[in-house]
């Protein structure tokens, strides 16, 4: 049992995990605030175009997603995240293409936690925020996002959860991480309950804290009314 | 109509202002004409029209429904109007953006329910305005701050969080963040209806300090005692309407028309 953890780079390939999770988690934070705050804006296309988004996004299977990024655009369109020249430019293109998919495809989920957060703030803060002549930017960012955040933290640890499970899709487009070395290490041994057993113990690991991380969060920095 | 009875001639229309302590004449700080607005089929505001001058004192009264928070929260344009024109200090109010956000600041609103910004202290609450808005730097905002805290009674409390505060102290602190913007008018929203009856007073004694101090004020409220110690006026609205406006010691004691007689009977027996 344990010599697969010689024989294999198990710890490397949930290094992967994680860095794929910590840098699709900030792009999908960064894509869904902007379409969060595109979603609540007094400009009707803003809207429109923000619903579009998260419609689309969040209806179309992440594997399509991920596909498209590689074969679609890395492929076909030869658009490279990385110097097509050097030697490892396939594996950095497909990490790259694989983060700049999870993060478009849980952005959609942040902007709608990010939108349910934003309807715990009762109305009467943006009328304040407009009273004292706070433009609406400003009234965004001084008071409704910061008070949104908070009544968001509990469905944004959900997503960031789902994010850091949804990573081994990534190994379809030949990215190196957890589920891609299990499905490996599966092929050239045994199909034993102790590599299923390895692997999913180690995900657990990467989760649990995150839960409990978020849910104390929520608790602490509740906004007291 | 004849100008021998100054301050008479327009009783239903309020287009004459008091005049001030000294019986001089006062200049337009708000003007409201010709203001409709419905909500549906329900007409709200019924062609408006009323005139408040510089460091007048008028107090709004009417049954619930009557159409004057609506008029108040038009006057910053919390409320869109559908005609007529609002107009603040000569100026006309914007329709949207930078335009009205800077009217706005000039513009000091008290909300029924305080509406404080639950994430930040006390005195963040205050200095917001003048740090965003205003672009005062920090430790001016915050001198400032500290001063007006301390006018409305609440400096003890400067570094808690909104929740953390009684109601009266809530609305106090959301009198001194109006304050800080250095409004030409100040509209208060029924500032003391969602108040615990002990706590109602102490509002009102800052509310009659402003006045006292010749700040420009508009009051929606049901507070009677407000009225008579410290309005210039009394605008009576029923039904969308301003029905009567007077003085208070003649609205109050010889109200002129039924709708008015009927609602002081109401509230004033008991």
């Amino acid at each position: 049992m344990l010599d697969i953890l010689d024989k294999y780079d198990v710890l490397g390939a949930f290094w992967m995990t994680i860095k794929l999770t910590v840098f699709s988690a900030i792009g999908a934070l960064v894509i869904g605030t902007i379409l969060a705050v595109m979603r609540v804006a007094p400009v009707a296309i803003l809207r429109r175009l923000g619903a579009f988004y998260v419609n689309t996004v969040r209806n179309t299977p992440l594997t399509l997603i991920l596909v498209f990024c590689s074969l679609g655009l890395l492929y076909i369109l030869q658009i490279n995240l990385t110097d097509p020249n050097s030697s490892t430019s396939i594996v950095d293109n497909n990490i790259r293409w694989a983060i700049v998919g999870l993060a478009a495809y849980h952005a959609a989920f942040v902007c709608e936690a990010l939108r349910s957060g934003v309807n715990t703030v009762p109305l009467g803060q943006a009328e304040a925020a407009r009273s004292i002549g706070l433009t609406f930017s400003q009234s965004l960012r001084e008071v409704i996002l910061p008070q949104a955040f908070r009544g968001s933290i509990a469905p944004l640890g959900s997503v960031l959860i789902a994010l850091t499970k949804n990573t081994t899709v990534a190994s379809i487009i030949g990215v190196a991480e957890a589920s891609g070395l299990m499905k490996e290490i599966i092929e050239n041994e045994t199909a034993s309950f102790g590599v299923f057993f390895i692997f999913a113990l180690g995900f657990v690991i990467l989760t649990l804290p995150v839960g409990i991380l978020f849910t104390s969060l929520s608790r602490r920095l509740a906004v007291k009314r | 109509m004849d100008d021998v009875n100054p301050g008479q001639a327009d009783r239903t229309t309020g287009e004459t202002v008091a005049p001030d302590r000294t019986g001089g004449a006062r200049e337009p700080m708000v003007v409201i004409e010709g203001v409709n607005k419905h909500f549906g089929d329900l007409h709200v505001l019924q062609d408006i029209n009323l005139t408040v001058g510089k460091g007048e004192v008028v107090v709004v009264l009417g049954p619930s429904g009557s159409g004057k928070s609506t008029l108040c929260r038009a006057i910053n344009r919390l409320e869109t109007i559908e005609s007529g024109t609002i107009s603040i200090d000569g100026k006309a109010l914007p329709e949207e953006g930078k335009a009205l956000a800077q009217l706005r600041a000039d513009v000091g609103m008290v909300f029924q329910s305080f509406n404080l910004f639950s994430h930040k202290t006390i005195r963040e609450n205050v200095t917001l305005g003048p740090i965003k808005v205003r672009k005062k730097s920090k430790a001016e905002a915050s001198t400032q701050a500290d001063a007006l805290l301390e006018r409305v009674g609440v400096s003890a409390q400067a570094d808690k969080y909104p929740a953390q505060l009684s109601g009266g102290q809530q609305q106090r602190v959301a009198i001194a963040r109006s304050l800080a913007m250095g409004p030409k008018v100040m509209l208060f929203d029924e500032p003391t209806s969602a108040l615990d009856p002990e706590m109602v007073n102490e509002v009102l004694d800052v509310m009659v300090g402003l006045a006292k101090e010749g700040m420009t004020m508009i009051v929606v409220t049901h507070e009677m005692g407000f009225a008579r110690k410290a309005a210039d006026r009394v605008v009576f609205m029923a039904d969308g309407q301003v029905v009567e406006v007077a003085t208070p010691e003649e609205f109050f004691t010889a109200p002129k028309s039924a709708r008015a007689k009927d609602f002081l009977g109401k509230i004033l027996t008991h």
